[in-house]
């Protein structure tokens, strides 16, 4: 064997070996949790110097991105979402319970109804890229008023049609979800969209219902939202990390 | 009889070497902490880069035609760069991972993790990004405070006098010898002030206007940078002048006594040779 071929082949070997030890050293799950305490410090801090209401920007018509790219699922396979889909969103409803005084379910054409508000944003996708949209929707703050949150409340958690991970055991069998605080539940920004560039909002972005959640990044705004359920921990739902990203390693706080 | 050895008067052709304090302590464990912090965030930026290898100017993405790109054509591997494209095939674009050939922006070796992983990536770089600004600012604080950083880091009028005769001596691999040896040269310390004063607090910021949260916090960052996607290019401009300042140092470094110099900065004692008297 020629031994330079040989000697290059221990080196690719043993930097191989090393790598992958390196990946089990920083992929092991206490390190991960270690440093995950960084997401409590800028939850923290964001939250010192946010506020609670301040304000996403908000752009013109001109900056919308003709390109505004879809993640995730863009078209759910899901049964019940398909025969919903086929006819046009007739039998969907809205179905927001857990823990509220007045649980209440609404149809489209209800939510359309409520108050909407209008705004042109950008989304932010932890991958790294930007596009800018304009969505049309109902605020989710005066629709928790209505519903009336019990005190214990503290998280509002939107469950999805869509399955993004068909192997998963967890009792969400892979469906997405997503969650937030109080705080981004009742911010003026975060709208239940229904319209996406002055049309009905397109399937690959999450119809017939998306959330936007302007001061986070991509994943928290959840689409083919079928349930909203207002809960006091989010221990019981998945693997108890508050969303499907989430579960898989991501920070619940993604506002960075 | 020991005159012979500690004598310089008996050995007038050898210059005598002198030990000094160089670098204080607060000032070597900020050193090392950052050699830490900045090759995991290092590291870890670029698993983060892979997950969307492109780089654009102004506030949104124009996918069409990025600014910078790593990309695969079939099974070559393609930089562009503005309007230049070159095949980096096998570093760049496409690579192999566990010798199985993958499509990604920087290779397996250069990321953290090895394997794609942005989650993990994401958790490393976040986390280090408060150990470096912290860390950093401490040496600012301290340094100014004391004067310290512009007495021996920022040059001074009369350096920049001298600056002509440090180019060619740096040129030639001429380094000062004696108690100018301790002292930074006027090259040194324009490189120093460019990263401490500049590039630095500049990935810093323009990193922190990435957050969509702090973007509501502080918009004007966005108008500073010219939008978020601006300053994901400006945070990845700012790396590759990091990552250029630090492959100068090592071989300085090691050009100009590799031990002496370590030795400098982990226990701050440094030593000079001085001319016999």
């Amino acid at each position: 064997m020629n031994r330079r071929i040989w000697l290059a082949g221990a080196v690719g070997t043993m930097g191989a070996a090393m790598l992958s030890a390196c990946d089990r050293v920083t992929q092991a799950p206490a390190t991960l949790k270690r440093l995950l305490i960084a997401e409590k410090w800028n939850r923290s801090a964001h939250r010192a110097v946010l506020g609670r209401g301040a304000l996403a920007r908000e752009f013109a018509e001109t900056d919308i991105s003709p390109d505004f790219r879809a993640n995730g699922s863009i078209s759910p396979n899901d049964a019940d979402y398909r025969l919903l889909l086929a006819s046009n969103f007739a039998d969907w409803r809205l179905v927001i319970d857990g823990l509220v005084e007045r649980p209440m379910s609404l149809s489209l054409a209800e939510l359309r109804e409520q108050p909407a508000r209008t705004q042109i944003t950008r989304h932010d996708c932890v991958e790294g890229w930007s596009s800018i949209g304009k969505w049309k929707g109902a605020p989710l703050a005066p629709l928790l008023d209505k519903v009336g949150l019990k005190p214990q409340a503290k998280y509002v958690v939107f469950h999805c049609f869509d399955t993004l991970d068909p192997s998963a055991k967890d009792n969400t069998q892979g469906r997405y979800y997503e969650s937030v605080d109080l705080v981004d539940a009742r911010h003026p920004q975060t709208i239940l969209a229904y319209e996406m560039n002055g049309a009905i909002l397109p399937v690959r972005h999450g119809a017939p219902l998306r959330l936007r959640v302007e001061r986070q990044l991509g994943y928290k705004h959840a689409k083919y939202v079928r349930r909203i359920e207002v809960v006091d921990s989010l221990q019981a739902i998945g693997r108890g990390r508050g969303g499907f990203w989430e579960d898989r390693g991501y920070e619940w706080y993604a506002g960075i | 009889m020991s005159d012979a050895v500690f004598d310089a008067g008996a050995t007038p052709a050898r210059p005598r070497k002198t030990i000094i304090r160089r670098h204080r302590v607060l000032v070597r464990i900020n050193h090392w902490i950052n050699v830490a912090a900045l090759l995991l965030m290092l590291f870890s930026g670029l698993q983060i880069f892979n997950a969307h290898p492109h780089l654009y100017w102004g506030q949104k993405s124009t996918f069409a035609d990025p600014w910078v790109s790593m990309d695969a054509r079939g099974d070559r591997g393609l930089t562009k760069v503005g309007g230049l494209v070159f095949d980096t095939t096998g570093v760049l674009g496409r690579s192999k991972v566990d010798g199985v050939w993958q499509t990604r922006g920087f290779p397996a070796w250069l990321t953290l993790p090895a394997q794609r992983n942005l989650a993990v990536g994401r958790n490393w770089h976040l986390f280090f990004a408060w150990v470096f600004t912290l860390n950093g600012l401490v040496y600012l604080v301290t340094g100014l405070a004391g004067r310290r950083l512009l007495r021996d880091v920022v040059p001074t009028k009369d350096d920049l006098k001298h600056i002509g005769k440090d180019i060619v001596d740096h040129a030639r691999l001429k380094f000062p010898k004696g108690r100018e040896a301790a002292r930074y040269q006027v090259l040194q310390r324009l490189a120093y002030s460019a990263m401490v004063f500049i590039v630095l607090p500049l990935i810093v910021l323009t990193g922190l206007t990435m957050s969509p949260g702090l973007n509501a916090a502080f918009p004007f960052m966005l108008d500073l940078f010219g939008g978020r996607q601006s300053a994901r290019t400006i945070h990845f401009l700012c790396m590759v002048l990091i990552v250029g300042f630090i492959l100068v140092h090592v071989v300085m470094v090691i050009l100009a006594g590799p031990i002496n110099q370590l030795r400098g900065m982990i226990t701050g004692k440094f030593a000079i040779e001085e001319e016999a008297p």
